[in-house]
């Protein structure tokens, strides 16, 4: 379902029998109205991103991203990607067994708050770790104590990235691992494999393309985030400014060269996100059950 | 399914991995969410009701859950149509169409943000040609509705996409059969059948609508009463030091949400009904 060839003949089928096609003149209306709104709403902001960022040329734009303080929020934005991704994707893998291959009572209810992160407003992600950790929270003054900081410091901005990219991994994995049930599992254990060696060879292998899609679009939303992260980084700049608050920041200071400079790259991270994302769906599709890979709605 | 159930307690990992997510769960997600309840019940209810009733506060509701609701009715519209024509049309291109359609879920929501206000600024791609007629979509709230569809959009797409194609062409070949016409077999046989996804992916979208940030603040111009969505009074209270008057704000838009995740959840299991009668 998810492979775009089944679709395009799918199509012709639709368009071939009588029953099914619709009139030339609504089907050209349709195709007008839908892609002039995707034109309008999806092609044109991609195409005004890397338009601005080129307008006073490529030595502006190269500048721009070589700066220190540009290259401090790319390196930022890496490291923050790079502890949240393998976190939420051990917990991703572990959650996905434990419900995919268990029955228990609460089951639905886990399911339901592993998706909560997805229906919390980005602002107030970044709000309740100010709650727990800032200086008039739970910990802050303990910590404080310690000269820990969290709010205000590279922690915040790490631990706001694990919560808005939360169920990206486990939410792929768990209708996948449903679908192929536990059989192959049981037979590595009755042949006397042990546990860690049914996983990696035997559960590893078959969720390996469900896992990488989740994975990208953990960390495109990783690399991406900007509200929790906001309200967590303080805005010092060289320091705790991610790639989305540096772009903020040239923005609001009328740098707009740089500023879409820097959102270009971003943008290109968004395009392969999407390329790679196209790319799995067409390698998963012919092997799996069509069930096992639907077209879900990811926020 | 009895047997197949007694047989799955072979695999051994459940108390490890069930424990390892419910610690991991509820240190990154519970706990801090249970931190603004905490600190919400710290004030009076006086205080509470002083913070969520400010004039401010009132004229960011309408404005918030006013556009989120027009911006999902009219995704649920071009979204429908999007979905048509990817399932039932081949055109050229349609393989990019298909996949750029997830474009606002990879795109940073700053980079949304800061390019749609060039494109409906006074002197912005678009907005220069809107200036003249009178028209002005940035830092109004009409800006607000613009960033709002860009985010929603997929959501319908690929609730009613899949819904669409699983929809054999039987149905409508039955309904011709029987002497409906072609708008009679789309609107009692077709739109019922995809209702139940595409309300569910219109409740998405308003959802992730109500609590966006990132996109609505390049474009909105954030004046007080007038073009200030909830999320952007949550940080400017906490700038200000204000947690109380933040989180009690917070409390409100957090159970809104919880509200809202509960109709999805029934809304998605009345699709799958539908879905399962069908087949």
């Amino acid at each position: 379902m998810a492979g775009a060839t089944s679709a395009l003949s799918a199509s012709q089928h639709f368009e071939s029998r009588s029953a099914t096609r619709d009139h030339g003149l609504v089907r050209a209306l349709l195709l007008i109205l839908g892609l002039g709104f995707f034109a309008l709403f999806l092609v044109l902001p991609l195409v005004v991103v890397f338009a601005e960022a080129l307008r006073k040329g490529w030595d502006t734009y190269w500048a721009a991203l070589v700066e220190p303080d540009a290259l401090s929020a790319i390196r930022l934005t890496l490291l923050a990607a790079a502890i949240a991704v393998p976190l939420n994707l051990v917990f991703g893998v572990s959650a996905a067994w434990a419900i995919a291959k268990y029955r228990f009572r609460g089951k639905a209810l886990l399911t339901t708050l592993i998706d909560l992160p997805f229906s919390v407003s980005p602002v107030i992600a970044g709000l309740i770790y100010v709650l727990v950790f800032g200086a008039q929270g739970w910990f802050g003054p303990l910590l404080d104590g310690y000269d820990i900081r969290i709010i205000f410091a590279v922690p915040g901005i790490v631990l706001a990235t694990i919560f808005v990219t939360f169920p990206f991994i486990a939410r792929e994995l768990i209708p996948l691992m449903e679908a192929q049930g536990s059989e192959e599992e049981e037979a590595a254990l009755v042949l006397g494999a042990s546990g860690w060696q049914t996983f990696w060879r035997v559960t590893l292998p078959n969720i390996k393309w469900g896992l990488l899609y989740g994975v990208i679009l953990c960390n495109a939303r990783a690399m991406g985030e900007f509200g929790a992260v906001s309200v967590v980084s303080g805005h010092i700049r060289g320091l705790t400014n991610t790639m989305p608050l540096h772009v903020e920041i040239l923005y609001n200071e009328y740098q707009f060269a740089a500023a879409f400079a820097v959102a270009s790259l971003l943008a290109l991270l968004a395009l392969f996100t999407l390329a790679l994302k196209s790319v799995i769906e067409w390698r998963a599709s012919p092997k799996s059950e069509p069930e096992a890979r639907p077209k879900e709605p990811l926020p | 399914m009895m047997a197949n159930a007694a047989s799955r307690s072979v695999l051994p990992g459940f108390g490890l991995t069930l424990g390892f997510t419910i610690l991991y769960l509820s240190l990154i997600v519970l706990i801090p969410l249970a931190a603004v309840f905490v600190k919400t019940a710290t004030l009076s209810p006086e205080q509470i009701w002083a913070q969520i009733s400010a004039p401010r506060a009132v004229a960011s509701y309408r404005l918030t859950f006013g556009t989120a609701l027009l911006a999902a009715m009219v995704n649920a519209v071009f979204g429908l149509i999007l979905a048509w024509i990817l399932v039932r049309y081949s055109f050229p291109g349609k393989r990019l169409v298909d996949a750029l359609v997830d474009l606002p879920f990879a795109l940073p929501t700053a980079v949304a943000g800061i390019a749609l206000a060039a494109i409906y600024a006074k002197n912005g791609w678009i907005g220069q040609f809107l200036e003249p007629l009178g028209i002005r979509i940035a830092f109004t709230p009409a800006g607000i509705l613009v960033a709002l569809i860009f985010i929603g959009l997929p959501f319908v797409v690929r609730t009613v996409q899949p819904v669409l194609q699983d929809l054999d062409a039987e149905f409508e070949e039955a309904a011709a059969s029987l002497g409906a016409t072609r708008w009679q077999s789309v609107t009692r046989v077709v739109l019922p059948a995809i209702l139940p996804a595409l309300t569910t992916g219109f409740a998405l979208a308003f959802a992730r609508a109500v609590g966006e940030y990132g996109s609505v603040i390049f474009i909105a111009g954030n004046m007080p009463l007038v073009s200030e969505i909830t999320p952007l009074i949550i940080i400017t209270k906490l700038e200000q030091y204000d947690y109380a008057g933040a989180t009690a704000i917070a409390a409100v838009m957090l159970l809104i949400s919880f509200a809202l995740l509960l109709v999805i959840n029934l809304l998605q299991a009345w699709s799958a009904r539908r879905g399962r009668r069908d087949a």
